[in-house]
């Protein structure tokens, strides 16, 4: 068992703990700090694939601007536990219904990649220097994925325009 | 030219159609009568030209009708000796009767005497159509054209619902016989290939005789099941007497002298065709016979005087029918132009009568006419002398000719039954007579009533549903004296009445409570045919007598087929398929033994019908308490007799009501109800269940969208990794 | 020894778990948690996948998935915030306007 192995099954495991336990938690405070766990996991995990700089961006916008985000509109809504004043539409018979059928996309999914053979990762010095070279992202992002990059700028500018608005109180 | 011939009634209907209801009586009316006089005398020319011509015949073409590939159907007409007579006769005494009606349906309003012409004039151009056809499609049209005009004349006073009803039964036992005729049509095309009737005459010339059931036999027994149809014989004479709701004149026409002989004159065109199957011969005879005496003891006992003159015309043309179906297609023609004459004459006298009498038509109620109508009464008796067949009046010779041919082709049965009708026929007539004309007046002074389709029917309705009572016999004589002492008062009544209509002005004095004779239009009508009675048999005298019976030469070309194709014609080819009629005068005349059968056989049937005649007069003229009495003793077959031995009943029960609730139950509610309109708003039921099922779905709850998304996308995935 | 296979099974548990989230969860804020982690999973995918066929293309599009997240993120929280005014509450299943 070398280090890539322990390093894999470690994180993998507090992800998928984290993530249980973003989506079984009653207290919306307690999931986003489960899902900021499950960041820094993903995180480790993206170093283990030799891609840091997806790690460091995940930590900076995901774990750091997103989630902030999050904590501060649970804060301000003040949304600490589960409302329950409204009855459900899903019985807990939609709840059984809706765990199997999760089950069953994890093992569809499971079972499919069982069909396919084992899959190495190359092991080739350049190529891995090649992946981890933030120049080279920047130049494959500025250069041939341009056009996404701009598109993107301009999403998201709409979606900070449309924010302000949607949330604006009073018309 | 020929053309004109129909087409001169036609225009007529089209004027009174069209512009009737603005026309004044006299005009409307003399339109119609103008157009027949006119087709009659084209009639004449054409039957001059024809008998010039070297083959007696004239054929024209009017237009291509039905050019469909080898099937040729030219709308063509043809004049031959066979149509000559039909055609005078529908002509000569449709003229007489348009006549006649000008003053018969004086009463009625404008347009309704305008729309009665328009029909009438309708009716003639189809029947000249019918007799002029030189095919099957042309005749047929005529054929189904006359049972038309025949249902709107029946309902002419259609808010009259027994008359509607009349009029829906005349065209709907017409259909079923239609329907042999069609299917006929149909088999003869397809075993011959031709419907033209020279062509099918040639080529059923060269097939052999069919002594057992073949095609030709099922052909012509089809066609006869259309004869019976239209020509009123067992199964299908039902409609005849109901059609006596129609107006007199139309009875006159449509119902005796001439839609009435459709059949007779089909057979007689065909009759090369005929000859070939003697089995239909045999059942055509039969089934004639079977209808004259039938009809003749139903005759016998009904009470309403136009039912009695209906029921013999079903008895005569059974005589005609047991004439062809011996072969003795001439003599057929002869009865059945002999027919048209005292039958019309008949008919219009009672009409007379009943005009008379302001719509009485009961025999019971009637009496001691004969000095009050003095016209009528002439010519009815002359009428009355023809039929029942006393030389030397028209019928006859028609008559004795049949008896004649039925017992020299060996068909004694048939020649026996034959003369019983005929004493029978001289029987009912009789009493026709006497009822009507002589003996005490037993009629009550008429309170002058409103329209005339009123009074006919009123009367109709008390003869109409007086019988299946045995009440009715013993009543009579009673009745005699009751209505007696009536009559004195009435007498006195009537004077009175007289005075006051007077008053009063037009609308009662047509009808008012004095007797009047026939006025002049009617008269004049009535005088002509009891001429034609008289005299018309005289171009039939037999060689036993002396003559040379020229109506029979006459006709013999018709009954010949022609060894030609259509359009052209050779000369008359007397080939083994020629229907032997004993035209030739070696048949008829050889050796003096024939001679004797035949003057014997004529005692015999003058014999019978001078019995009928002695019969009559002891029943109703001086003992009318024996007919009452003898009535009462027999009163099981009297009552089956007044019923017309059930046969309407029994037709109802057995094909009307089945049909009926068949057709409500199974059909109605079954198929229509059930099935189709359950499958319609079984439709509508489901798509609103489905709709109202998968509304549901829509919950509003996002959370349920996204689970069935996610339900979709997992199943999806399970396909793909499945396949 | 860690194939690309480890990483995808990885990658369709956490997609999994996210789902279940996103139906399960009567909470706004954590249904678009669970989206977060959903695309998160995704990420992962593209991220092994670019390694495994030794170029960048699978940063960069992790780089541009971080983006729309953040973007959408953002409008979501902000409808979760309107909405709250209106309901006071932050259960899905007060919202059924849209019902039949």
């Amino acid at each position: 068992m070398d280090l890539n192995s322990i390093g894999f099954f470690v994180f993998g495991a507090v992800a998928v703990l984290a993530s249980l336990g973003v989506i079984g938690q009653r207290n919306p405070m307690h999931s986003v700090m489960l899902l900021i766990v499950s960041f820094g996991a993903l995180a480790g995990l993206y170093i283990l694939l030799d891609a840091p700089f997806s790690a460091v961006t995940q930590i900076i916008i995901y774990a750091g601007a997103i989630m902030v985000l999050f904590l501060f509109v649970v804060m301000l809504l003040n949304a600490h536990t589960e409302a329950d004043s409204v009855p459900a539409i899903l019985g807990p018979r939609g709840m059984q219904i809706g765990a199997l059928l999760s089950i069953l996309l994890a093992g569809e999914i499971v079972w499919g990649l069982s069909r396919l053979g084992l899959t190495w990762f190359g092991n080739d010095p350049a190529t891995i220097a090649n992946i981890s070279s933030v120049s080279r992202i920047g130049l494959a992002i500025f250069t041939t994925h341009a056009f996404a990059f701009e598109v993107t700028s301009i999403l998201i500018l709409v979606s900070m325009v449309g924010a302000v608005v949607i949330a604006r109180r009073g018309h | 030219m020929l053309l004109l011939i129909p087409l001169l009634p036609l225009a007529g209907f089209l004027i009174n159609t069209l512009l009737g209801r603005r026309l004044p009586k006299t005009v409307s009316g003399g339109v119609a009568c103008l157009a027949m006089i006119g087709a009659f005398a084209v009639s004449v020319m054409a039957s001059l030209g024809a008998s010039a011509s070297a083959t007696h015949a004239i054929q024209q073409t009017v237009f291509r009708w039905i050019p469909s590939g080898d099937f040729q159907i030219p709308f063509a007409l043809r004049v031959d000796p066979l149509s000559t007579l039909m055609i005078l006769v529908v002509t000569g005494i449709g003229s007489l009767i348009h006549i006649y009606s000008t003053a018969y349906m004086h009463e009625e309003t404008d347009s309704e005497y305008a729309r009665y012409f328009s029909y009438l004039n309708l009716f003639a151009a189809f029947m000249l159509i019918l007799v002029l056809g030189a095919n099957f499609p042309v005749m047929f049209v005529g054929w189904e054209g006359v049972g038309l005009c025949s249902y709107l004349l029946i309902g002419f006073w259609f808010k009259k619902k027994s008359a509607g009803d009349a009029g829906k039964k005349a065209f709907i036992v017409n259909r079923v016989g239609d329907f042999g005729f069609i299917l006929g049509m149909l088999l003869i095309f397809v075993t011959f290939g031709s419907l033209d009737f020279q062509e099918v005459a040639s080529r059923v010339a060269g097939v052999a005789v069919e002594h057992s059931m073949g095609t030709i036999t099922i052909a012509t027994l089809l066609l006869f099941l259309g004869a019976t149809g239209k020509s009123a014989q067992i199964p299908l004479y039902v409609w005849l007497p109901d059609a006596m709701e129609g107006p007199t004149p139309v009875s006159a026409l449509i119902h005796a002298a001439t839609m009435v002989t459709a059949g007779v004159y089909m057979i007689g065109r065909n009759a090369v065709l005929f000859q070939h199957a003697p089995m239909t011969l045999a059942v055509v005879a039969g089934i004639g016979t079977a209808t004259a005496l039938m009809a003749g003891t139903i005759g016998l006992v009904q009470n309403d005087i136009k039912r009695v003159l209906a029921y013999s015309t079903v008895s005569q043309l059974g005589y005609m029918f047991l004439a062809m179906g011996v072969g003795a297609y001439a003599a057929g023609i002869f009865h059945l132009y002999t027919h048209a004459f005292f039958k019309a004459l008949l008919f219009l006298g009672s009409g007379a009568v009943i005009h008379a009498l302001a719509g009485e038509q009961d025999m019971r109620n009637m009496g001691g006419l004969r000095q009050a109508l003095p016209i009528t009464f002439w010519t009815f008796l002359a009428g009355t002398v023809a039929i029942a067949g006393i030389p030397p009046l028209a019928g006859f010779f028609s008559k004795d000719e049949i008896l004649f041919n039925a017992y020299s082709k060996g068909h004694e049965l048939l020649w026996a039954i034959g003369v019983l009708t005929a004493l029978l026929t001289a029987t009912y007539m009789f009493r026709l007579l006497f009822l009507t004309f002589f003996g005490e007046r037993r009629h009550e002074a008429p309170a002058a009533p409103a329209h005339p389709e009123e009074e006919e029917p009123a009367a109709q309705h008390g003869a109409h549903r007086a019988p299946s009572t045995a009440h009715d016999a013993p009543a009579h004589g009673a009745l005699g004296t009751a209505h007696d002492a009536l009559s004195t008062a009435h007498d006195a009544l009537s004077t009175a009445h007289d005075a006051l209509s007077t008053a009063h002005g037009a609308p009662s004095t047509a009808h008012g409570s004095h007797l009047h004779d026939a006025p002049p239009a009617m008269a004049f009508a009535l005088v002509v045919l009891a001429i034609g009675s008289v005299f018309a048999g005289f171009v039939g005298i037999p060689a036993a007598m002396g003559g040379s019976n020229r109506i029979e030469h006459f006709l013999e070309p018709s009954f010949e087929a022609h060894a030609t194709a259509v359009g052209e014609f050779g000369p008359a080819v007397e080939t083994q398929a020629a229907a032997p009629n004993e035209g030739a005068p070696g048949a008829h005349g050889e050796g003096s033994e024939d001679h004797d059968t035949e003057w014997m056989l004529m005692g015999v049937s003058v014999g019978a019908a001078a019995a009928g005649i002695v019969i009559a007069f002891y029943f109703w003229y001086r003992n009318r308490g024996a007919a009452d009495r003898m009535a009462r003793t027999l009163s099981p077959i009297y009552t089956l007799l007044l019923n017309k031995y059930y046969v309407d009943e029994l037709y109802d029960a057995t094909i009307v009501h089945p049909i009926e609730n068949g057709s409500t139950v199974a059909l109605w509610r079954g198929v229509d109800v059930g099935l189709i309109d359950g499958a319609v708003n079984g439709v509508g039921a489901l798509v609103r269940g489905t709709s109202s099922g998968l509304r549901r779905l829509q919950t509003g709850s996002i959370r349920t969208y996204a689970a069935s998304l996610f339900a979709g996308a997992v199943l999806i995935l399970g396909w793909y990794l499945l396949r | 020894m860690i194939s690309l296979n480890h990483y995808l099974v990885l990658s369709g548990v956490l997609f999994a778990i996210g789902t279940a989230g996103v139906f399960l969860r009567r909470n706004l804020i954590t249904i678009l948690l669970s989206i977060e982690i959903m695309l998160n999973a995704v990420n992962l995918t593209f991220v092994a996948v670019g390694r495994y066929l030794g170029t960048v293309d699978g940063q960069v599009i992790t780089f541009f998935v971080m983006t729309v997240a953040a973007a959408e993120a953002a409008v979501g929280l902000a409808l979760v915030i309107a909405l709250f005014r209106h309901r006071e509450t932050l259960s899905p299943d007060a919202f059924t306007l849209l019902k039949w």
